[in-house]
């Protein structure tokens, strides 16, 4: 096959890259350019889209012997993903970009350019893999290495993005891919992993979001006890708050039972950030919207699991899509805490990926949970 | 390069003459800081003095007026720098340079720097549809304050579309006013007659690897009575202008190179301009809404012969570039940024041309190795490799979006 290796400058992407030509594929690597000033070096941190970055997945396309460019999609990535994440963000919801990007990027924009140009097949170095049965359709399954498993982040992908996708280190753990680096002669081997969003460097994304969206792009606000309506605090524009944060609510004194508060609620157009103990961010109820799914609508409700953040542990759910398709309804048998809007519930049968959807709201509908 | 590769890109770099690599190899077994007072030092000495004669004679100039830097870029810099401070300390009121909007980058990025760090106004001046100086603009430019103008640089001939500028008019226009011309000639040596007496010309760029000499090696020629500002401060060689130990085998093949360059261009520009011909001609065939960026008139005083500027619409170059690579086909998208993003170029860009034609352009040049197996090659290639990059120029919304850039 012809195959397209997305190589970040990591050491991952690096790897599969390697084994895409070991396994006899001819193989083309590129660089996607992301960022709209590459210019910019940043020391001792680590993301896409630097100069440096380049650099390195140029050094490990040599290093493996195949011919690699540079492909500038800066343009889509600021419209796709990071203008809908200050969207997301602004309505109160909290994004995740690293499925924007897949979704709209990597397994969109890049492999549809790919095909067009000749190729069979886009390869990442997603932790993650795809089982194909005969003549059947193909799976996405969880990694074998459970603390590297990017299924998750994956969970975007429908059948056709699937049947051009390749993710040779499913089946390893990331010391052996280091390991491997490391015998292969690639200068990345003991590179630092990359930062959670590529695009804010040192990872402050609140005070990324401050700057980007500039004073008074999102209302102040008072910080409200949940039960007593009581106000605790203010803020000066809820950036960055995200439900079942506890750190840097600045609110002066402890609560009556001396118990931590967390943020349990944000209203965009108030600006009033809801907090309150623990337990009331507990939730058994998930509703969904922009389903996508990996091979079809189920049909029927499905016992599986759920996992609501990356590197989020999985619950054990109902999942019910409604009979226009549009939205999803997930019943927690475990319940979970924390969930926010705008994250995304990506549903498992087994280690297999069922699909995804965004989540617009989630609550508490037992007394129990 | 590999033994198969069909090479297209001689005005990115062209592949040494043999007597250019015997001429260098040979003094890289010689022993002798030509700097030096003993025997070694005089021998290596009498071979840079006999290279800078040899460069004299090809290029018109006095052996003396030639100043050996490490390549284009330094030679600009030397050039723009040094003539713009020295003009300046003659005379506080010269804040001006002139030049076109389609200067190499080795001149453009100098200006910039003058004008953000030493206070110059730089007037980058507008070209036709065909990028050829629009000698109208410099001629208001420079009347009206002549006496603010530190200096002029027009190149000799473009690098991305080939166009031959009016560097004699430009050089009567400004001297006129006693204002000196600088001229990036990198593209132009060996290609088209270039005498640096007979141009006028102050100041001349000039650089080995493109005429068949080795990386690393230039030059700047510039008349002995011009002051430049020195950029590297040291030992003093060459005239105190450039100081550094001088690279003695680097020097001898850049002179042998030059010596052949010159001496084979009349024959070379027929050859390769009738090559240059056939190519477009018969990728029109083959693409026959490709067109052909620059000057129609392929005469040797309006386009340089081996240069054939195309664009593809609807293809972005650097996927045509690509495809072709895969192919073993090497040619060039114009200019790249240092992380090796493709930017639209500023050469099109001048000339009119919207960010999307400046993107789906490619350059294939040609030079002293070139064949008609070469451009048969890519004849034979071309029409699959353009319908893929249509293809995914339909996928990347290309040719659709409504911000090209």
């Amino acid at each position: 096959m012809r195959v397209l290796a997305a190589m970040s400058g990591g050491v991952d992407s690096a790897v599969a890259a390697a084994r895409a030509v070991e396994a006899g594929h001819d193989v083309t690597g590129i660089h996607l350019a992301l960022s709209r000033n590459p210019q910019s070096y940043r020391t001792g941190a680590r993301g896409c889209c630097t100069i440096e970055d380049s650099n390195d997945a140029r050094r490990a396309a040599d290093a493996i012997g195949i011919p690699f460019y540079v492909w500038d999609l800066s343009d889509r990535f600021h419209e796709d993903v990071v203008e809908d994440f200050l969207a997301e963000y602004s309505s109160g919801r909290t994004p995740n970009p690293c499925l924007r990007c897949n979704e709209k990027i990597k397994f969109a924009a890049v492999l549809d350019r790919a095909i067009a140009l000749g190729f069979d097949a886009v390869a990442t170095g997603h932790y993650a893999r795809l089982v194909t049965g005969e003549d059947g359709p193909v799976e996405l399954h969880r990694a074998v290495d459970p603390g590297k498993d990017q299924s998750y982040v994956l969970g975007v992908l429908t059948q056709e993005q699937l049947a051009h996708s390749m993710f040779p280190l499913g089946g390893s753990a990331k010391t052996e891919v280091r390991d491997e680096a490391e015998r292969r002669g690639l200068q990345v081997a003991r590179k630092p992993d990359s930062h959670d969003i590529c695009f804010i460097s040192d990872g402050d994304t609140a005070g990324w979001l401050r700057e980007k969206l500039g004073p008074g792009a999102l209302p102040s606000g008072d910080l409200v006890d949940h039960a007593s309506g009581e106000v605790l605090g203010s803020h000066d524009g809820a950036f960055g708050f995200t439900i079942g944060q506890r750190k840097g609510l600045r609110i002066g004194r402890p609560a009556d039972d001396g118990r931590p508060r967390y943020v349990l609620d944000i209203e965009p157009v108030s600006g009033t950030v809801t907090v309150g103990p623990r337990e009331e961010l507990t939730v058994d109820h998930i509703e969904g919207i922009r389903p996508r799914w990996c091979d079809g609508v189920p049909t029927a409700s499905l016992h599986g699991t759920v996992q609501l953040r990356a590197h989020g542990e999985e619950h054990r759910a109902v999942v019910t899509v409604s009979p226009s398709g549009d939205d999803v309804v997930v019943e927690l048998l475990d319940p979970a805490q924390g969930i926010a809007p705008g994250q995304a519930a990506v549903v498992y049968d087994g280690t297999r990926v069922v699909g995804s959807c965004t989540i617009s709201s989630a609550s508490r509908t037992r007394a129990d949970a | 390069m590999t033994e198969d590769t069909v090479y297209l890109d001689h005005a990115a770099s062209t592949p040494m003459y043999p007597e250019a690599v015997a001429a260098m190899t040979e003094q890289l077994t010689h022993l002798g800081n030509p700097s030096s007072l003993h025997a070694s030092g005089r021998a290596a000495r009498r071979v840079v003095e006999e290279s800078r004669e040899t460069i004299a004679r090809a290029l018109g100039c006095r052996p003396g007026e030639v100043v050996f830097t490490s390549g284009g870029t330094e030679s600009d810099n030397l050039a723009l720098k040094g003539l713009f401070w020295a003009r300046r300390a003659q005379d506080p009121r010269r804040t001006r340079i002139l030049a076109s909007s389609v200067e190499h980058h080795a001149v453009l990025d100098p200006l910039h720097w003058l004008a953000e760090h030493e206070g110059a106004e730089v007037e980058l001046l507008p070209v036709d549809a065909l990028g050829r100086l629009d000698v109208a603009a410099l001629r208001d430019s420079l009347e009206r304050d002549p006496d603010s103008v530190a200096l002029v640089s027009l190149m000799w001939a473009n690098n991305e579309v080939g166009t031959v500028q009016p560097v004699a008019d430009a050089v009567a226009l400004a001297h006129h006013h006693g204002v000196p011309v600088h001229t990036d000639a990198v593209q132009a040596v060996g290609q088209v007659p270039v005498d640096f007496a007979a141009s006028g010309v102050d100041a001349l760029t000039l650089t080995a690897h493109k005429v068949g000499g080795p990386y690393g090696v230039g030059a700047l020629v510039v008349r002995r009575d011009l002051d430049v500002t020195p950029q590297l401060h040291g030992g003093g060689q060459e005239r105190d202008i450039r100081s550094g130990t001088i690279d003695t085998p680097a020097i001898a093949g850049f002179a042998r190179a030059v010596e052949l360059a010159v001496a084979r261009q009349a024959e070379h520009a027929v050859r390769v301009s009738a090559l240059r011909d056939r190519l477009v001609a018969r990728l029109q065939e083959k693409v026959p809404d490709a067109h052909l960026n620059g000057d129609p008139d392929t005469g040797l005083d309006h386009r340089l012969p081996g240069n054939a500027h195309l664009t593809f619409p609807g293809c972005e170059g650097d996927s045509l570039l690509m495809l072709l690579d895969a192919r073993g086909i090497a040619c060039s998208t114009g200019s790249a940024c240092s992380a090796g993003v493709p930017q639209p170029s500023h050469v099109l860009l001048a000339m009119g041309r919207d960010a999307e034609q400046a993107r789906s352009s490619l350059r294939f040049s040609l030079g002293h190795t070139s064949t008609e197996a070469d451009v048969e090659a890519l004849v034979g290639a071309i029409a699959p490799v353009v319908e893929r990059a249509r293809a995914a120029g339909v996928a990347a919304g290309f040719g659709t979006s409504k911000k090209a850039g």
